[in-house]
């Protein structure tokens, strides 16, 4: 190793999979001490070239160098031993074992009979000390919270000694001001001489926290820039290569005068337990016909719970749920014939059927009634053809054939295919869970105009959001989920970001219980 | 070297894997036969002619493929739903139990039926039997989540004893020199013979019959993308508005009554009384079977052809070389393998790095 020697070095990277060219001859210093972010859409290549770097991917060409050293293609064991660290997006922890456990597998030669827990335990706790990453060594991971389980990640590349930390999306699962705290440890760790890779797809934090901003888009690098040279609209610019029109949320028209308005979606104080464990406590929330109502909140404190019930997937322990008047229960046939429409948080296991062709799919709610089957049980496949070439026309699902299986889609494209078969129906109430989690700017825009279009026809929109950008733009009206517990839903207006941020820590939940059933 | 999902599936590939498969189990399968010392040529010679080469050899083949197809359409069934139903074997003999309770039992006078009506009773009871044995582990299933492959397997060792108890009680057969078998059915319960002497009955049209009726069902109605999508992802076809309880339960009871079909058709169709080594593991041989078919209820037929015929022509095989009729379970056990191979290279690529 020599003095002045990056840190890492990537030399015409290049990754085929199949017809699609993941990385272009890509080349990229990372300098000692540098955070440097790495921006693009999803499938831009990002997640691909640092598999690449951590050795998960073998390159088609292409070397990587770290501290000045050539790096074995294809095996994480070198990276590790190179000091390269990667907190992955979806964390690979054991649920079952303990924080201590989690940071010490692989650590410890087989041979080894006694493991050296008190000394590994002492050197987590000056680690998680000195940078400032609390957490409890003996707890059980599945007990931590998605920031703590962060943490662990973190902790787990240092206790290996990392010098150099891949952060995958770090800040997709945090509250602002969890996403705040990390900056402030990404600095303490530059400070003790790390070097930073951050993958992000949102601009703020990019312009915030790093020091050089690569660029991808379709594989290729666009640009790299010093953070003085780098603002919003720049980047927004080569990310996507072209500028994107955000839609603008019209005003909401006001009900006519003397009409009494039938609320599409009412959650009376409904708590939700499984086990010992609340889910959700004395929740109430009203939806009218028209208007866009949001649930903000940091992921796992109840969101889950609430899609189950108003998708049909979970009945209440006590309260009720009514859509349109009409109490219903625990089975989704009874929210589809009701004319929900449900776009589930998870699309890919939840949403379709992911083995069944794209037609199949494009109907599946249906699939028992005329004109999709005859006398409730023939297969016509002309009609469901007929139907799915006209969703995947309208909603512009990019495929080669609708005969295709729903699985070889891309996740935007799934979701695309998901609406298509929602609104196509001209739903009066919509379920939207986390509707545009994980997918590019372009089909996020799209989204959002399709659910304000939906609005501004009447329908009623429940938004389930993590994305504070999304539900200051989209909402007429935001509840914050914490614990369980559900703010009042308060005119989109009246909120700010940091007040937004602080009740999605669980400020409200105090002034909750002097005005309880606080709803609309 | 990792694996790699194809886009695209080549048309070609899909019949050029079991062809390959084939050749590929019969290469291993000529190392073995060449080791025990004969040659390996003839010994394929042997079994194919002892298979498929005369009427006798054809006969005693589809004789043999009559329980299978069904067992084999038993396991189709299930499977096709993720309901893994081990226990073919078990609801085989208690379908072919039934059917010695209807025809068999006080000379079937139990019954003052017309002998269609009384037919179509044996059975239906046969069927009803092998689904009903079913149903206990697909409700502890659906309830309680109680692992179906350990109960439905399990039972079988039940029903065998079950068996064994009838046939040493009350449906022992008084004239059989204390031998422990059933008495035996109502001589015109009995299956018709299809084809002048041969063994060859009527089963075998119902098994191919219910093949192509099941087949029809899962590509013409609603049930078979019910059955796809249960099996296939669970919690999105509940989301969808699929009864997913319902239809794994229905697809039990399908599986079940196949299986006791096959039963009846051993007891009405070959040998017309029923002992306790009637089947030599049909209800096991169905689960290979509807993997080597990749659960296609028609693949089923031809599947079934396949493994009888090497059953019934290493039989004959073992007479003129030495090499012990074992080697048809290798053969079936490779074949299998090699299937399963080539089914997900069909699906996926190998690629180095």
């Amino acid at each position: 190793m020599s003095i002045g020697e990056p840190a890492l070095r990537l030399t015409g990277i290049s990754k085929r999979f199949g017809a699609l060219l993941a990385n272009d001859d890509i080349s990229l210093e990372l300098g000692r001490g540098e955070v440097l972010a790495l921006l693009g859409e999803n499938g831009a290549g990002k997640s691909t070239l640092v598999s690449i770097l951590f050795g998960d991917y073998r390159p088609d060409a292409g070397t990587v160098e770290a501290f000045g050293r050539r790096l074995e293609p294809g095996d994480p064991a070198a990276a590790l031993a190179a000091g390269i660290g990667m907190v992955h997006q979806h964390f690979t922890l054991a649920d079952n074992l303990d924080v201590l456990d989690n940071v010490l597998i692989g650590t410890e030669p087989w041979w080894r009979p006694i493991s050296r827990r008190a000394a590994a335990r002492a050197r987590l706790l000056e680690l998680s000390e000195r940078f400032g990453l609390q957490v409890d060594p003996s707890a059980r991971v599945g007990d931590l919270s998605i920031g703590e389980k962060q943490r662990v990640e973190i902790l787990k590349a240092l206790y290996r000694d990392a010098r150099i930390l891949i952060l995958d999306e770090p800040t997709a699962v945090l509250a602002p001001q969890e996403s705040v705290q990390l900056f402030a440890t990404l600095r303490a760790f530059v400070e003790a001489g790390l070097s930073i890779i951050f993958i992000s797809h949102k601009l703020g934090e990019v312009l915030a926290v790093s020091d050089r901003i690569a660029v991808l888009r379709q594989g290729r690098l666009e640009a790299v820039l010093p953070k003085d040279r780098a603002d919003a609209v720049t980047l927004s610019m080569l990310m996507v290569g072209r500028s994107i029109e955000r839609p603008v949320r019209p005003a909401p028209s006001p009900p006519a005068a003397g009409e009494a308005v039938v609320a599409a979606l009412s959650v009376d104080r409904v708590d939700v337990r499984e086990g010992a464990r609340q889910l959700l406590r004395s929740v109430s929330l009203v939806v009218n016909p028209g208007e866009i109502v949001a649930i903000a909140g940091i992921a796992g404190n109840g969101q889950q719970a609430l899609a189950e019930l108003v998708c049909g997937l979970r009945s209440p322990d006590a309260g009720t749920v009514r859509v349109k008047g009409m109490a219903l229960g625990a089975d989704p046939i009874e929210w589809i014939r009701a004319g929900v429409g449900r776009i589930p948080e998870d699309r890919q296991h939840l949403g379709v059927i992911a083995a069944a062709s794209i037609a199949e799919n494009a109907v599946a709610e249906h699939y028992r009634e005329p004109p999709y089957a005859r006398g409730g049980w023939r297969v016509d496949r002309a009609a469901i053809d007929q139907a799915a070439t006209r969703i995947v026309a309208d909603y512009d699902v990019r495929c080669r054939d609708i005969g295709q299986a729903t699985s070889q889609l891309s996740g935007g494209n799934i979701q695309k295919l998901l609406l298509g078969r929602v609104l196509s129906r001209h739903p009066r109430l919509i379920i939207a869970d986390q509707p545009t989690w994980g997918l590019d700017v372009g089909a996020i825009a799209w989204i959002h105009a399709r659910l304000m279009a939906a609005a501004g026809q009447g329908a009623a929109v429940l938004l389930i959001s993590e994305e504070l950008d999304e539900i200051f733009s989209l909402a007429d009206r935001v509840a914050v989920i914490s614990q369980g517990q559900l703010s009042p839903a308060l005119p989109v207006a009246q909120w700010t970001l940091q007040s937004l941020g602080l009740a999605m820590t669980g400020a409200f939940t105090h002034e909750r219980s002097r005005s309880p059933n606080d709803a609309t | 070297m990792r694996l790699e999902r194809r886009e695209v599936v080549p048309r070609a590939a899909l019949v050029l894997a079991p062809l390959t498969a084939l050749a590929v189990t019969l290469a291993v399968c000529a190392l073995l036969v060449a080791w025990a010392g004969a040659p390996v040529g003839r010994t394929y010679a042997l079994i194919f002619d002892g298979a498929f080469g005369s009427r006798f050899a054809l006969t005693e083949t589809l004789t043999r493929a009559t329980p299978l197809m069904l067992t084999g359409l038993a396991t189709a069934v299930a499977f096709k739903a993720r309901f893994f139903n081990i226990g073919a074997e078990g609801q085989l003999y208690l379908g072919a139990l039934a059917a010695v309770a209807v025809g068999g039992l006080h000379d079937g006078s139990g019954f003052d039926l017309p002998a269609p009506l009384h037919f179509a009773l044996m059975i239906l009871a046969g069927m009803a039997a092998g689904g009903a044995l079913v149903l206990g582990p697909a409700l502890l299933k659906v309830r309680l989540g109680v692992d179906e492959v350990v109960t439905t397997l399990l039972l079988n060792f039940i029903v065998l004893l079950l068996v064994s108890l009838m046939l040493d009680g009350p449906m022992k057969d008084p004239g059989a020199m204390g031998w422990p078998q059933s008495v035996g059915l109502k001589p015109e319960l009995e299956f018709t013979r299809l084809i002048d002497k041969s063994r060859v009955h009527s089963g075998l049209l119902m098994a191919i019959g219910l093949a192509a009726l099941t087949w029809a069902v899962q590509r013409f109605t609603t049930w078979g993308f019910e059955w796809r999508s249960v099996g296939e992802s669970p919690a999105a076809a509940r989301f969808i508005g699929i009864p997913v309880n319902a239809v794994l339960l229905r697809a039990a009871l399908i599986s079940g009554a196949f299986a006791g079909l096959a039963g009846v058709s051993e007891v009405a169709g070959r040998a017309g009384y029923l002992t306790l080594d009637m089947s030599p593991g049909y209800g096991y041989a169905g689960i290979v079977i509807a993997m080597l078919a990749a659960l296609n209820p028609l693949g089923v037929v031809l599947a079934s052809v396949f493994i009888a015929g090497m059953l019934v022509g290493a039989d004959g095989m073992t007479r003129d070389v030495p090499v012990p009729s074992y080697i048809a379970d290798v053969i079936v056990a490779v074949a299998l393998i090699s299937m399963l191979v080539a089914t997900m290279l069909t699906r996926y690529r190998i690629r180095r790095g």
